[in-house]
């Protein structure tokens, strides 16, 4: 007589320490390994797609920084370019640099959170106590510039928000050059960790066809060896002028994950002392008065400026009738806008796609023969964040 | 095939009939298709050795309540090996089965389930078409254009019934959506800026 098994049904969540945010796992359990993974997903939906259709396109604008919460300009960058597409609108140069950098300090500060929580998902303490210290004060640059530590709403279609305060720059050059000690400080305790590569290598692999079978993008691709990165390929701003390499992963594994996301911390320092050398001085946003509100004392002075302050903040700008699809590469990888305009000041449809989206749906796919352990690291290799992949 | 151009020709070429119009707009070639006609332009785009469009980036679609033709389906596609982006659309009626992509590309499953939950398209042979980021037991599809912002239920912890409850929203101030569109076009000129 052949011997029964029964398996069992266990809920991962939606409270969860490594579930890192609400979600609700249904794990079906033979012993300890997993048979097979549900993710129930949206639990912090806010219907953010809804709510931009019915707000004008500079109002929409902090919608994005609570999408991929721990990298909002980002999310910000991807949709002014849409908008800047669309209208046909120069950057000037400035606002191109200081947009690239405050993006590599978005990376750094996802890339950051990422393998520090991974690295306490499996055991390790410290290095989370030492990446958020250097969190804290990429959010201080964050704060200097828009006010605010994490929902900076500070890119514009045209430019950004306010040009960097005085003195910033230096600060961030400070940084730079303090930073890449602390990333070996961080790969001391984890690159060759017995216990880390124990938990890490040969988990959650991933072979090239079924990364991009998976509509995978970002780490989670490299690190199954295709070496694309939008900022490479389809470059935007001014990444065409800036030297930077893209590390690949061999194995797919999360541990080669890990190991792309600390090179590419590297690199993004590397990135952000090339603005800062590079940036030159001038505007920071358009000057065409029909998108950027003019200045406090030009309001004073010119009955014009008061006018185009007054539209601007009532109806806001319009923007033709058209449709674009344009993403940017996060550091979760690509993340895209697909926005419908017509004509009027508030977009027809904005759809966002977060790049966890697709990432967590492939959870089934790679989790399936593991040990239920297994699955704090693979879902932490992920990078998910619940703001994106619910929206 | 290294350029837009040349790829809408091939594919003029080689799915005549199919392809219904073809235009290429932002770094984007988009192409109108028969829904009929999905699962075949689809598995050419991804297997010709021209093409290889490998990775499926979205599917959404969206809502013209006006129009007889109600919603448009867009799939986005990418190919890596060429650097091309593509889209495919197509419109349907309310209440039009679209045939499921998922045996093609495996991902396309959330996202179509993301467009049934969203829309209220159904889609034909989907292996599990639940409803994914609305809540359980949710009812109306959100992003239709007749869906109210404020939505339909609230909810609440109740400390009698000591539990969460659902109740029909009520609003101290209803959602006011005021009108700022200037009845004038405006002027079409713009003004040189002079420096001083």
């Amino acid at each position: 007589m052949a011997k029964e098994t029964k398996t069992m049904n266990l809920n991962f969540g939606p409270q969860h320490p490594a579930a890192h945010g609400v979600l609700r796992l249904i794990l079906e359990l033979d012993g300890e390994v997993v048979e097979r993974a549900d993710p129930h997903i949206g639990l912090l939906h806010r219907g953010t797609e809804k709510l931009i259709e019915h707000k004008t396109y500079t109002q929409a604008v902090p919608y994005f920084d609570r999408l991929d919460y721990v990298a909002p300009m980002n999310q910000e960058h991807a949709f002014a370019i849409a908008i800047e597409k669309i209208l046909k609108i120069n950057v000037p140069l400035r606002a191109q640099y200081i947009r690239v950098m405050f993006c590599e300090i978005g990376r750094i500060l996802s890339h950051l959170l990422n393998v520090t929580t991974q690295a306490m998902d499996v055991g390790a303490l410290t290095p989370t106590l030492w990446g958020f210290e250097e969190r804290e004060k990429l959010m201080g640059f964050y704060e200097k510039v828009s006010g605010s530590r994490l929902h900076a709403n500070y890119f514009r279609a045209g430019g950004v928000h306010k040009d960097l305060p005085i003195g910033l720059e230096q600060e961030i050059l400070e940084f730079c050059n303090s930073f890449p000690k602390i990333i070996d400080d961080l790969e001391t305790l984890l690159t060759d960790n017995r216990i880390f590569k124990q938990r890490n290598v040969d988990i959650g692999i991933v072979s090239k066809q079924d990364a991009l079978d998976y509509s995978f993008s970002g780490v989670m691709l490299r690190g199954s060896g295709v070496p694309w990165d939008l900022r490479k390929s389809q470059p935007y701003d001014c990444y065409n002028n800036i030297e930077f390499k893209i590390p690949i992963g061999k194995n797919g594994d999360c541990y080669d994950r890990y190991l792309c996301r600390i090179e590419e911390m590297r690199e993004s320092t590397h990135i952000i002392k090339q603005c800062l050398k590079l940036m030159p001085n001038g505007q920071i946003k358009t000057n065409d008065g029909k998108i950027s509100p003019p200045s406090k004392k030009e309001i004073k002075e010119s009955m014009e400026a008061l006018i185009h302050h007054f539209k601007l903040f009532t109806e806001g700008f319009r923007v033709d009738k058209d449709e674009i699809y344009t993403a940017v590469e996060a550091p979760k990888g690509e993340f895209g806008i697909y926005l419908i305009s017509d004509g009027s000041s508030k977009p027809y449809k904005c759809k966002i796609r977060a790049p966890g989206f697709s990432h967590l749906q492939a959870m089934d796919y790679l989790i399936k023969g593991h040990m239920l352990a297994d699955v704090p690291a693979v879902l932490g290799s992920m990078d998910i964040v619940f703001g994106e992949v619910d929206r | 095939m290294n350029n837009l151009e040349s790829l809408e020709k091939l594919i003029n070429s080689e799915l005549t009939t199919k392809i219904n119009l073809s235009k290429i707009n932002h770094n984007e070639l988009k192409i109108k298709i028969d829904e009929i006609d999905l699962l075949s332009v689809i598995l050419f785009l991804k297997n010709d050795v021209r093409t290889k469009f490998k990775q499926l980036i979205d599917v959404t679609a969206v809502d013209f309540p006006e129009r007889d033709m109600r919603f448009k389906l867009i799939y986005f596609l990418l190919s890596h090996e060429f650097n091309l982006r593509l889209n495919i659309e197509f419109d349907i009626k309310e209440n039009y089965k679209v045939r499921s992509i998922t045996s093609i590309f495996p991902s396309s499953n959330w996202m179509e389930r993301e467009v049934f939950d969203m829309y209220g398209i159904h889609f034909k042979d989907h292996p599990d078409l639940r409803r994914i980021l609305t809540d359980y037991n949710f009812s109306g599809h959100p992003l239709r254009k007749d869906f109210p912002l404020t939505g339909h239920n609230e909810v609440r912890y109740n400390e009698e019934d000591k539990k969460v409850i659902y109740e029909p929203v009520k609003l101290e101030q209803n959602y006011r959506n005021f009108d700022y569109e200037s009845p004038w076009e405006g002027t079409k000129y713009i003004k040189e800026i002079t420096k001083k």
